[in-house]
């Protein structure tokens, strides 16, 4: 089942053929193609337990298929942002020392980056003692400072407030819009999530369905998985569909300010 | 010069520091203490075999204390309840030991020379081995310090960097069996996690990055050694315990000294 149309540019970054991932006796996914072309953003939604996080296990090479199988463009650059890490109190690190973890350039890259999410200010700062929005942003920093093909979010924006979830997903946004990048995002945001997709995949074990934001947000499927939370996406959607291009970034500013 | 035990003393401890400290970062990071003790009793075990083999204590030690971590390693992979595994591994590996040493009644065996260590015993071939010892955790270490540090902070990210995260956890246990064979004849297997968690706790309030921390961990641990080592001279007490006090001091001043510096900020 070939659900998605290639844009027909070139190699894909990542294809997905007919992958199963089973653990144990549970089948995480079953069966799912998945095609993720340069420059585009796509999101996965879906329940909890729906396989969301495998799906992306299995990208990242994780976790391995029980069937299928997981092409990625040969030197494929990813920018990985998890969904957290484990910083303790026990183990120091400023926010620069963490930008330069993977990437051996020098203190400008990592100012840049920094710059781009609007966080700067904070490259002496401890990782552990930042504020839920910035370490955010410092992870999405440091997924991009390697000029990377596509961007990878696991859950994101858990732990974030809806506003702060908002000014993230703009900062994604804007990122895909300077760099070119690919964003392949996962995410129970609903509502802040989909309007910044150029698709959408709704997945509960298997892909439920896919296509634009407005197709799936009237899908019958996405409805029927999502239930009240899909109407009022819907309608938020739509309302939020009528001043999309409005960028406005107080709101990140003010969070990034805390 | 190595012909003074003092000498040899000071030098095997300086050696063992060095690669425990940095070691014993990702011990403390990773909140693997209880893991670190595991492997060190079960050392006992290894002492004891070897001594009813008449083998080389090192290598007895070494092997089972790897063969413990390796085990340790592949049943956490496998989601036992590690608190509990550690337990059971850890006290019926020293009591098998203990047992077993009792039965070799033909050599009269100072157990406490290897629950404590006998630092001021060290001889030029245990000298050698605890140099090469220290220089290969320490070498690896370094080698694989990115890819260590990124499992430490989250597996997946170290996945989707390009690292294994399964073989950096079972380089981190190897390299925890081989210190604490390496060990064994400074500080005894009862305080080896002392040297491994001691330091690098030192060491945390005064750094910023973990590369830092690890620096300064060893040269805790190296200060520590050379000082407890004279403070036993001095004072005619055990010169592994003193070893430990010295840092236990060291970690008392620093965190004292630290928090009433983050009180008046």
């Amino acid at each position: 089942m070939q659900l998605l149309c290639g844009n027909g540019v070139g190699v894909s970054l990542i294809e997905v053929k007919n992958l199963s991932v089973i653990y144990g006796s549970r089948i995480a996914l079953s069966k799912v193609d998945l095609k993720i072309e340069p420059g585009e953003i796509v999101t996965v939604v879906g329940p909890n337990g729906s396989g969301k996080t495998s799906l992306l296990r299995a990208i990242i090479g994780a976790t391995s298929p029980a069937e299928g199988v997981v092409k990625l463009k040969p030197d494929i650059k990813i920018g990985y942002v998890p969904q957290r890490l484990n910083f303790n109190s026990s183990l120091p690190m400023t926010v620069k020392r963490f930008m330069q973890l993977t990437h051996k350039g020098g203190d400008k890259s990592a100012i840049m980056a920094l710059e781009e999410v609007g966080v700067s200010s904070i490259m002496t700062q401890q990782m552990s003692q930042l504020s839920g929005g910035q370490f955010q942003r410092v992870l999405l920093a440091r997924a991009l400072i390697n000029t990377p093909e596509i961007l990878l979010l696991d859950e994101a924006t858990q732990g974030l407030d809806q506003p702060g979830s908002a000014a993230f997903y703009r900062l994604v946004e804007d990122a895909r819009q300077n760099t070119g990048c690919a964003v392949l995002m996962i995410s129970h945001d609903l509502h802040v999530v989909m309007s910044a997709s150029d698709r959408v995949i709704c997945l509960n074990g298997h892909v439920c369905c896919a296509g634009t934001p407005e197709v799936v947000a009237s899908a019958p499927e996405y409805k029927q998985l999502f239930g009240m939370v899909a109407e009022r996406t819907l309608a938020l959607y739509q309302h939020r569909h009528d001043h999309d291009h409005d960028h406005d970034h107080d709101i990140s500013k003010s969070h990034a300010d805390q | 010069m190595l012909d003074d035990f003092m000498i040899r003393a000071g030098l095997a401890g300086i050696g063992l520091a060095f690669a425990a400290g940095p070691l014993g970062c990702f011990v403390v990071w990773r909140r693997m203490a209880y893991f670190g003790e595991t492997i060190s009793h079960a050392a006992i075990l290894g002492v004891a075999l070897s001594l009813m083999l008449q083998v080389s204590i090192f290598a007895g030690a070494l092997v089972v204390a790897l063969l413990i971590a390796w085990m340790v390693n592949l049943l956490s992979e496998r989601g036992y309840a590690i608190d509990t595994l550690l337990g059971v591994l850890a006290h019926s590996s020293l009591a098998v030991g203990l047992v077993v040493v009792s039965f070799l009644s033909g050599i009269r065996i100072d157990l406490m020379a290897y629950l404590f260590g006998d630092i001021l015993a060290v001889s030029r071939l245990d000298l050698f081995i605890i140099w090469g010892g220290a220089l290969l955790v320490l070498i690896l270490v370094v080698w694989r310090w990115s890819p260590l540090l990124t499992v430490t902070l989250n597996e997946d990210f170290s996945y989707a960097s390009g690292f294994n995260p399964k073989r950096e956890k079972l380089l981190i246990t190897l390299l925890l069996g081989l210190i604490v064979a390496v060990a064994i004849k400074v500080v005894g297997v009862l305080l080896i996690v002392a040297m491994l968690i001691i330091p690098a706790a030192a060491a945390r309030t005064l750094a910023r990055t973990p590369e830092t921390m690890a620096i300064l961990a060893g040269i805790i641990g190296a200060v520590s050694a050379v000082v407890g080592l004279r403070a036993a001279f001095v004072l005619d007490t055990p010169a592994g315990p003193s070893i430990v006090c010295v840092a236990a001091t060291f970690f008392l001043v620093l965190t004292i000294v630290g928090s009433f510096k983050s009180f008046q900020s």
